[in-house]
């Protein structure tokens, strides 16, 4: 049990909450992710840590509803309880001072972005660092990523704050402009797909941490298996950061909607009784 | 050992085990035949959860035990990875002490419903059964007897708590809830220690609850046994990962002496043939953990798993029968196991392949997976499979399987359940830049205190093995905790 000290309402679709758990406040290391369960009922989901705070024992984590147990999790309020939550999860992200290094995040994947970020501008590093998104008011965590970043740039799809535009037309920018050693994105699978082909031809070293469908979290069922480089991977231990370039996305897509028929049948009946209880 | 078999002589010896071999000719009981275990009916059961065995009446578990001839060198005994007085428990039925035989099984072995259950009995205490090896004659149920006497007693709401010493105050560390570690646990907190199970998954149990289904083991009947094992002072913690959530060196400034891992083989194997990530297409592993521990046949639960028409699962082991008869449950018109070999060399247990026949389940043996194909969506709906005839031995003593050229044909799937072996879970090797570990991952340990590299962290069960049995692990389990408290002990002495 993990109880919720803190909710922020980042937009109607995004949560910030702050969970106590002492012991993955204590061990967890930029890149590592927590797997969460809700009620004795519910389903095992992954979930990147955004930061944590070893010393007040928190971890904090940035949820968007797209399912029925995010929908849960972004439901519950301040002194509720996370039934089980366990981590830290996956390899932690190798930051080491490599020159100038491009971080991308798009959507909420820009939470997990954040200790990554941090990590390298505290390594030494000249950070740039683009936040994207739909529209303004799902762009998040930017002051926070101002204050690791040598530069932030914002791009929204409808032009809404920033610079319009996808998170390639930033990321070609700033490539253009100056030598990049290193990138690392983080978002929809499709925005990494086409970060990475982005990279590729600069041949620009890239990491992704995948984001796929996972059960134990632990290498016990291979749900969240990927490609890369030709070869099967396990996102949980092997990952959840890959050579961007290796990754075979359109086969990580296509497994990401592997149960898309039950999520939405399940996603409606939940609504339905969400509406009745409210 | 000297001690063992002075210790059953003298137990042999007691009275009323004299009483009892003279009751009855021993003619009398050879010439009987052995009992049949009861069975729900195939296709009612096919279509439910409902235990396939359901148990032994208590006139047929005596008439059984009265079988047994209690022999004076008691061969059966040889064949028991954990030690169980298999003689003192049968006679305690026999005298209709239902109880008491229950508190036999218990001083070795702290899961008897379980074993009684799933142990391979025919290749362990029943295969060197008096009757197996010199009378030529099926064998006392040893295991249908050991299911009966811990049923009963769990029925009885008498449960009996094993005996605990006073306690030293030692803490020691478990990594992993499953056969090995709980077997551990038990023998330990018996000894006196402090223990505590680290469980990496919510519920504890291990294999037991993940991937045994329970049509083969209800899970009441295992979280029973762990409820004893609680009152016996054993703690649990579960969404704990030892080496992530803490290190072996956090632990051990806590004050934990000596550890045990049997984190068990956590990493599914998959055969690297094309298609073979396409949707549809699972783990053994994961298939069962969702239907199994998710629930996820339950529309009530939040976990979905797909209930696939023509299902085929790659494989010839336990795990695969699991799984195959787990999909005609699920709904499935076609659930087939495909086997690259022929019956004989299949690794499950006869049981299984005996029950899932009469389930309706289709054996495609002598056929190998050779790739996938899938619809736009990247669904599995089609493989290529090929025939296979057998060769000359391999090194694992089967005859090797050879393909039969332009053999290949295709067949609509579904649904696919790869269940071709697990390998040894990395994540406590990658915890321990110092643990000894074979090319395989696997834990290397002392055969006789499964020691290990590391001084005090013991380790058993598949981790060590690379992907046996519940009893195996359990052996292993308790030979650990023998090692680890002689370990402990000494280290006290020392100081």
């Amino acid at each position: 049990m993990s109880k919720i000290l803190e909710k922020e309402i980042f937009s109607k679709n995004v949560v910030k909450l702050v969970l106590d758990a002492p012991e993955i406040a204590r061990t967890r290391k930029p890149g590592h992710f927590v797997i969460i369960k809700i009620g004795k009922k519910g389903e095992r989901i992954p979930l990147t840590i955004a930061s944590a705070d070893a010393k007040k024992g928190t971890i904090t984590l940035v949820v968007q509803k797209v399912g029925v147990t995010s929908g849960k999790l972004c439901n519950l309020e301040v002194g509720d309880e996370v039934t089980d939550v366990v981590g830290p999860l996956g390899e932690a992200t190798h930051i080491e001072k490599v020159g100038t290094v491009l971080c991308a995040g798009g959507g909420v994947g820009v939470a997990p972005l954040l200790p990554i970020v941090e990590g390298f501008k505290k390594a030494g590093n000249r950070v740039i660092t683009i936040l994207a998104a739909r529209s303004k008011d799902l762009i998040i965590l930017e002051e926070q990523m101002r204050e690791f970043s040598d530069e932030v740039i914002i791009m929204t799809d409808d032009g809404s704050y920033g610079k319009k535009g996808l998170v390639t037309a930033g990321m070609e920018e700033v490539i253009q402009r100056e030598k990049v050693n290193l990138s690392v994105v983080i978002g929809p699978a499709i925005m990494m797909k086409f970060a990475a082909l982005t990279t590729k031809k600069y041949n620009i070293k890239t990491y992704a941490s995948l984001n796929t469908i996972m059960v134990d979290g632990t290498g016990m069922c291979g749900a969240c298996r990927v490609s890369v480089g030709g070869r099967t991977k396990f996102v949980c231990v092997d990952g959840p950061e890959f050579d961007a370039h290796q990754v075979d996305f359109d086969e990580m897509l296509a497994r990401l909607g592997a149960y898309k028929d039950q999520e939405l049948e399940a996603y409606e009946r939940y609504m339905k009784t969400a509406e009745t209880v409210s | 050992m000297e001690n063992i078999l002075e210790y059953l002589k003298e137990e042999r010896s007691q009275e009323w085990r004299a009483e009892i071999r003279k009751s009855m000719k021993a003619k009398e009981r050879t010439s009987r035949e052995r009992v049949k275990m009861p069975e729900e009916d195939p296709n009612v059961r096919n279509k439910s959860n409902i235990e396939v065995n359901s148990g032994l009446p208590i006139e047929n578990a005596v008439l059984e035990a009265q079988r047994c001839l209690d022999c004076p060198d008691p061969t059966c005994m040889t064949g028991c990875p954990v030690g169980i007085n298999i003689p003192k428990f049968i006679k305690k039925i026999e005298v209709k002490d239902f109880l008491g035989a229950a508190s036999v099984l218990k001083e070795t072995n702290g899961l008897p419903a379980v074993c009684g259950r799933v142990c391979p009995q025919e290749v362990q205490c029943e295969s060197t059964c008096f009757y197996t090896i010199k009378l030529k004659k099926p064998p006392v149920a040893i295991g249908y007897l050991e299911r009966f006497a811990a049923d009963y007693e769990r029925e009885s709401g008498k449960m009996n708590v094993p005996h605990v010493a006073d306690s030293n105050k030692i803490k020691v560390g478990i990594v992993g809830s499953g056969p090995a570690g709980l077997a551990a646990a038990g023998d330990l907190a018996k000894f006196g220690y402090d223990v505590t199970v680290f469980e990496a998954l919510h519920e504890i149990g291990g294999v037991l609850k993940y991937g045994i289904p329970e049509f083969r083991l209800p899970n009441v009947i295992v979280d029973v046994e762990i409820d004893n094992m609680k009152k016996m002072g054993v703690k649990f913690r579960t969404n704990f990962i030892v080496g992530k959530t803490a290190s072996f060196d956090d632990l051990k400034k806590d004050g934990f002496e000596a550890f045990f891992v049997g984190s068990g083989a956590g990493l599914p194997r998959f055969m690297n043939i094309p298609g073979e990530n396409y949707n549809g297409i699972f783990s053994s592993n994961e298939y069962l953990t969702r239907v199994n521990l998710m629930n996820a046949a339950d529309p009530d639960y939040d976990t979905p798993v797909i209930s696939g028409k023509n299902v085929a699962v790659i494989g010839g082991g336990n795990t695969a029968m699991d799984s195959v008869r787990t999909a005609k449950r699920l709904g499935a018109d076609r659930a087939m196991i495909i086997y690259r070999r022929s019956e004989k060399e299949m690794p499950a247990r006869v049981e299984e392949i005996k029950h899932a026949k009469e389930e309706d389940i289709e054996f495609m043996n002598l056929h190998n997976p050779l790739e996938y194909y899938a619809d736009e969506n990247g669904r599995v709906n089609r493989m290529k499979i090929q025939k296979m005839e057998l060769g000359e031995p391999d090194a694992s003593g089967r005859r090797r399987p050879v393909p039969i050229q332009g053999s290949e044909f295709y067949i609509d799937v579904d649904t696919v359940v790869v269940s071709v072996g697990v390998s040894p879970n990395p994540l406590i090797p990658k915890a321990l830049a110092d643990l000894k570990v074979t090319d395989w991952g696997t834990i290397v340990v002392d055969k006789e205190t499964m020691q290990s590299s590391i001084p005090e962290l013991f380790a058993g069960g598949d981790i060590v093995r690379g992907g046996a049995t519940v009893i195996l692990a359990m052996g292993d389990g308790r030979k650990a905790a023998a090692g680890m408290h002689k370990y402990i002990q000494e280290k006290i002495k020392a100081n």
